[in-house]
């Protein structure tokens, strides 16, 4: 993974010192409330209905395991011994005190971590596919280019003050696991026809209250220009996105506004102009590939006839491996989720004990490095397929092998009206309720991959307009309802979901979406995932049944 | 009020101009919209002349005016408002504007590093005490990633 150098780490203690003077000035009341709340939000520090919330950058979902020492040692000094991963490969801690956030930060900087641009109107965190460099499908290993935008978007001093956040993704595989199209910029690498690798840049994508997937608007981009074109964009943006109104600022208004071709039009004509001055060199791009190359990984891996044997032995060890692994582009290799879904727990936090055990385990087998997902989980990407045995024994006991990546209780959940002061409704509540109904394994298998996403208010953190089943909380007088979608969808063929009917009470939650899996096992042919299902029979049949009985 | 200018405090001799006023002696700015509706009157006084721009103007507007202009304002009505930022760098990259462009208006002193990266060189402070924190924030990097327009 990436190394800062010396300007890297010098950059990230000024910024850590820089912040101190700032909260120092906020605190002696030199530095006014609103002025602050810019100044923080740009280093991840909200105010949350409780305490503050630091939201603390993973530059694409990588992570050393000294780094995730680091985070447990924080969750252990300044917060209560536990932290949350997000939907954006982030982690965040919600019980800081704002005093102890300019030491934190300085003890993030001594592992090359930071909280810059987590929050704020302002370029974000550069996410993408948590299977990069791993996987069977790709193209090309997206990480290096992420770097270079993370680079690119770190202290951007003309981006800084953008009319809304912007978030940018990168995939380099056939397969989409980035929700790329969901982003304000979206980046697949592409093959053209002359066999080249480039880019293909998506705008004007995004979830929140007016969930709008991207829309092409650079087929083919050469790798030399990837910085020029974001930049002509974001300028386009930066001018002439709307600010008048905080729920039509995103870029996705400004493109669908505009017009798809008008708004095209007016990037290329400003990155013509300055395209050739600021060319990403092949030198730089192999400077950079150089930090991500593959581990020393074991040639004889595949040889060992250990794992086919545990496998057979051990049902609940092959169930894991089903669930819970990813097939590796290298022979006798995988890669292993750690599940933050065990029925009992807040869906994506991890306590500090588990915290430091990952980092051992990652050092013992999987290279020294850990990685977040856009859903929450955690993987380790190199492991052994011999490995597996003692990886799975390690994570059961510190209960993080629930066998259900990808299933029903996989759920994406914001931190709802427990933590956040936005949300209209709880979440976690609500996503502990569904597990503790859907609590026979087999059922859950049976189901088999299915994408629920939970959110407690409109600005939709947890993705639900998105979600193959979507959830929305809403306030009703005072009474938290929740909204259901299906359909949804933030892969390849993305989809915003269809709304099935009325909100529900809170009470009528998790009977429903027990009635939508009933309506699915009973109608699917064969083994019809469910997206297919629900495109075949229309959502009438689902509809009769949630809201007949309840 | 204090000005900072290349880095250091600084005389200010420039007053601008409301649209409705008479234009006095010395050297004035005034507002795109007088700019273009008075330009031969403006250019006739006798002082130096600049443009005060609002976010919303476009700085291609002063396309073929900028060899007439020692100075240009930009005016930030409130700090979070990041087009200023934008119409600096196009003044001094496409443009290549080589005269005075100074932030006014309700920016921030935390944000003179930004400003100055992207091709401000001059900041008109709201009182002395901020003078020391601006000049400070301005070294507040001594590393960057972007090319800056300077």
């Amino acid at each position: 993974m990436y190394q800062y150098n010396e300007r890297d780490q010098t950059l990230v203690e000024e910024r850590a010192h820089q912040f101190r003077g700032q909260t120092e000035r906020y605190l002696t009341g030199e530095l006014g409330a609103d002025e602050f709340r810019a100044l923080r939000l740009m280093n991840g520090l909200y105010v949350q209905t409780h305490a503050p919330m630091l939201r603390v950058a993973i530059p694409y979902g990588l992570l050393s395991s000294k780094q995730v020492r680091m985070l447990a040692h924080i969750a252990r000094k300044y917060d209560k011994n536990y932290c949350h991963f997000t939907t954006r490969q982030n982690v965040q801690y919600n019980w800081p005190a704002i005093e102890s956030v300019p030491d934190i930060l300085a003890d993030l900087a001594t592992v090359q971590m930071h909280a810059i641009q987590t929050s704020g109107n302002c370029l974000r965190n550069t996410t993408s596919d948590h299977l990069a460099g791993i996987c069977t499908d790709e193209i090309e290993d997206p990480r290096p280019y992420c770097e270079i935008i993370r680079q690119w978007t770190t202290l951007h001093p003309e981006f800084a003050y953008l009319p809304r956040k912007f978030k940018i993704a990168v995939s380099g595989a056939e397969h989409d696991r980035a929700a790329v199209q969901l982003h304000d910029i979206g980046v697949y690498l592409v093959k053209n026809d002359a066999g080249d690798i480039g880019f293909r840049v998506l705008a004007g994508g995004g979830l929140g209250r007016t969930p709008i997937i991207g829309q092409t608007v650079k087929p083919f981009l050469e790798k030399r220009y990837l910085l020029s074109y974001l930049e002509a964009i974001l300028r386009v943006y930066n001018l002439l996105g709307r600010r008048d109104n905080l729920y039509k600022a995103r870029i996705k208004i400004l493109v669908k506004e505009t017009g798809l071709e008008t708004f095209t039009a007016m990037v290329e004509n400003e990155w013509l102009r300055i395209r050739d001055t600021m060319l990403l060199s092949d030198e730089r791009i192999a400077e950079i590939k150089a930090h991500f190359t593959p581990p020393a990984y074991d040639v004889h891996a595949a040889a060992d006839p250990t794992f086919e044997q545990q496998l057979s032995n051990n049902p609940a060890f092959a169930t894991w491996v089903k669930r819970n692994t990813e097939i590796h582009k290298t022979p006798g290799y995988r890669a292993a989720y750690i599940s933050l879904k065990a029925p009992d727990s807040p869906p994506g936090d991890i306590s500090d004990a588990q915290l430091d055990a990952i980092a051992d385990l990652a050092d013992q087998y999987s290279f020294g490095e850990i990685r977040t997902t856009h859903r929450q989980n955690l993987l380790l990407a190199d492991i052994r397929q011999s490995d597996l045995y003692p990886v799975w024994q390690t994570l059961t006991r510190l209960k993080l092998a629930t066998p259900n990546i990808g299933t029903v209780t996989d759920m994406i959940c914001c931190p709802g009206l427990d933590f956040c002061s936005l949300a209209n409704a709880g979440s976690i509540g609500i996503a502990r309720e569904i597990n503790a109904t859907l609590d026979d394994l087999d059922y859950i298998h049976d189901i088999g991959d299915i994408k629920i996403n939970m959110s407690g208010c409109m600005n939709g953190c947890a993705h639900q307009s998105v979600g193959h089943i979507g959830i929305l909380g809403v306030d009703k007088k005072g009474d938290e309802w929740y909204q259901i979608t299906l359909g949804g969808s933030s892969e390849n063929q993305a989809a915003i979901g269809e709304r099935l009917g009325p909100a529900v009470a809170k009470h009528e939650i998790t009977p429903a979406i027990v009635d939508i899996l009933a309506v699915y096992v009973e109608k699917r042919l064969d083994d019809e995932p469910f997206l297919n299902t629900v495109h075949r029979i229309g959502l009438e049949p689902f509809r009769e049944k949630v809201y007949a009985t309840h | 009020m204090p000005l900072i200018k290349n880095k250091a405090l600084s005389d200010n001799s420039w007053t601008f101009v409301a649209d409705e006023n008479p234009l006095p002696h010395g050297d004035i700015s005034v507002s795109l919209q007088r700019w273009q509706a008075e330009k031969d009157a403006v250019l006739q006084h006798d002082g130096h002349h600049g443009v005060r721009l609002s976010p919303a103007d476009s700085v291609d507007a002063l396309a073929n005016d900028l060899d007439k202009l020692d100075l240009i304002e930009l005016d930030f009505p409130l700090f979070k408002d990041g087009r200023c930022f934008s119409q600096a760098r196009l003044l001094r990259d496409k443009y290549h504007y080589q005269g005075e462009i100074r932030a006014v208006g309700r920016f921030l002193t935390d944000q003179v590093f930004y400003l100055h990266r992207v091709g401000f060189n001059a900041f008109e402070l709201d009182s002395a005490r901020d003078v020391d924190l601006a000049l400070a924030a301005l070294n507040d990097f001594s590393v960057r990633y972007q090319a800056s327009s300077q």
